[in-house]
């Protein structure tokens, strides 16, 4: 397996996050940021067995149409409203290793941009049909792959004439805790992902492309649904041949 | 010119939004009948190990007013000491425990909780151990990177006074913000964003 290091589950502590290549905490241009922004310095040090442990998740978990948006919440026979899509991608860590065994979790609103959610109260109808959540486990090569509809722009409460461009949430799990990792997947060509407070809050225009899949026409299925590769990496691990063991050296 | 070291970027970190109970914990949120259960609402059965305790709390934001948007998940060693982790190289820990846990705080009154067992000391390094603790994540609307904290006992003071992440707090009277308050079973953990009682949170 590619994690392993001569049969033995690789223990090392994990790269230290890029904080420049992350939002900051503090974005008044996305409001609800000014008073849920902690204002001291975090306390940084070197990952503890902690962090460098995390669960993992069986692909017994995953039902049949659990990477399947557009039939896991519609009616027999019948299928939710919208452009057809099939995201996939690889899930790789920094060093660009695959990561097998990743439980990954999205969410969307629908075709119209309506989530279905109690709090949300857009005047864009729901489908009766669209759930708006799956999830799946990446395979050996770190691959994964579902289908879902596009889902639409919405206006949000932030500025005057806010609206998300199109996006679809993302929640990673890798295999140790200090992985763990939740984000947002923009589409390819879309004028409204620059205008975003949201987008607008990582400071460094390469970062924010890291969030745009390309349209991907190879994969693209004729006369069924379109391909949207994303890709995704996680933070790496340090090898262990000079760190210090738990079970002493 | 030199080789190159080839490594790539971490994807960015974006917010949860307000919409995380569709994605995370769909049966909280009227989304019945994609999943069976919400992952991680479950830690321990009726053959776990160790001493049950709950733990309940809040996120509380710069105005003092609690979340009601925001999840927290909880990662744990077992009551001997071990995780329940395919990283853990020190032995198998208890089957009928998961080790981590996922709620949603309350829609009214912003409140998490969790069921679980105390965990035991786990090493630092080969020769010091750590305080038993729990690991906290919390991401909601307005938090753009999930946020790390811990949360130590209040009623294992030799061993807080002793562990590694703790001496590192070099404004002492912080250390308060990631012990619980409350007592076996039951502990209190609120969360600060914010403020003269602002959480330690660690970059790790």
């Amino acid at each position: 397996m590619s994690d392993r290091t001569n049969g033995k589950p690789e223990t090392g502590a994990f790269f230290a996050r890029d904080r420049a290549w992350h939002a900051p905490a503090l974005t008044p241009g996305y409001k609800t940021s000014v008073l849920r922004s902690p204002q001291k310095a975090l306390l940084s040090l070197d990952g503890t067995i902690s962090e460098i442990t995390g669960p993992v998740f069986g692909h017994s978990l995953i039902g049949e149409l659990d990477n399947d948006l557009i039939h896991n919440f519609a009616k027999p026979g019948e299928s939710a409203i919208g452009e057809r899509i099939i995201v996939h991608g690889r899930v790789l860590d920094e060093r660009g290793r695959a990561v097998p065994g990743v439980l990954l979790e999205f969410w969307q609103a629908n075709a119209g941009g309506r989530y279905r959610h109690k709090k949300e109260s857009y005047l864009a109808p729901l489908d009766p049909n669209f759930g708006g959540c799956g999830r799946t486990i990446t395979d050996e090569e770190g691959g994964y792959a579902f289908r879902t509809i596009k889902p639409g722009p919405y206006p949000w409460p932030n500025g005057v004439n806010d609206w998300r461009p199109a996006h679809i949430h993302f929640s990673v799990f890798g295999h140790g805790f200090a992985q763990r990792l939740i984000t947002q997947m923009y589409f390819e060509g879309d004028p409204m992902i620059w205008k975003c407070p949201i987008v607008n809050t990582i400071p460094d225009r390469q970062a924010v492309e890291q969030l745009i899949a390309p349209l991907d026409w190879a994969n693209t299925i004729p006369f069924d649904a379109r391909a949207y590769k994303f890709d995704i990496v996680l933070r790496g691990r340090r090898s262990t041949l000079f760190e210090n063991r738990l079970e002493g050296n | 010119m030199v080789q190159q070291l080839g490594y790539l970027k971490e994807t960015p970190s974006q917010t949860a939004g307000p919409y995380v109970h569709i994605g995370l914990t769909p049966n909280f949120c009227g989304i019945a009948g994609v999943y069976q259960t919400d992952l991680g609402s479950r830690m321990v059965n009726d053959e776990t190990r160790g001493e049950r305790i709950t733990i309940t709390g809040r996120v509380i934001d710069g105005a003092g007013a609690p979340l009601k948007d925001a999840l927290v998940e909880i990662w744990q060693a077992d009551a001997a000491g071990l995780y329940n982790s395919p990283t853990e190289i020190r032995g198998a820990a208890d089957p009928n425990f998961s080790g981590w846990g996922r709620c949603a705080t309350g829609a009214e009154d912003g409140v998490f909780s969790f069921e679980t067992v105390k965990p035991a000391r786990v090493p630092y390094s080969h020769d010091r151990q750590m305080a038993p603790h729990i690991t906290f994540w919390i991401v909601a609307r307005g938090i753009n990177v999930g946020l790390h904290t811990r949360m130590y006992f209040p009623d294992e003071q030799e061993a807080n006074a002793a562990d590694p992440l703790l001496a590192r707090i070099e404004h002492r009277h912080r250390v308060a913000t990631l012990v619980a308050t409350g007592s076996a079973p039951n502990y209190v953990f609120d969360i600060h964003l914010q403020g003269e009682k602002e959480t330690v949170f660690l970059d790790i």
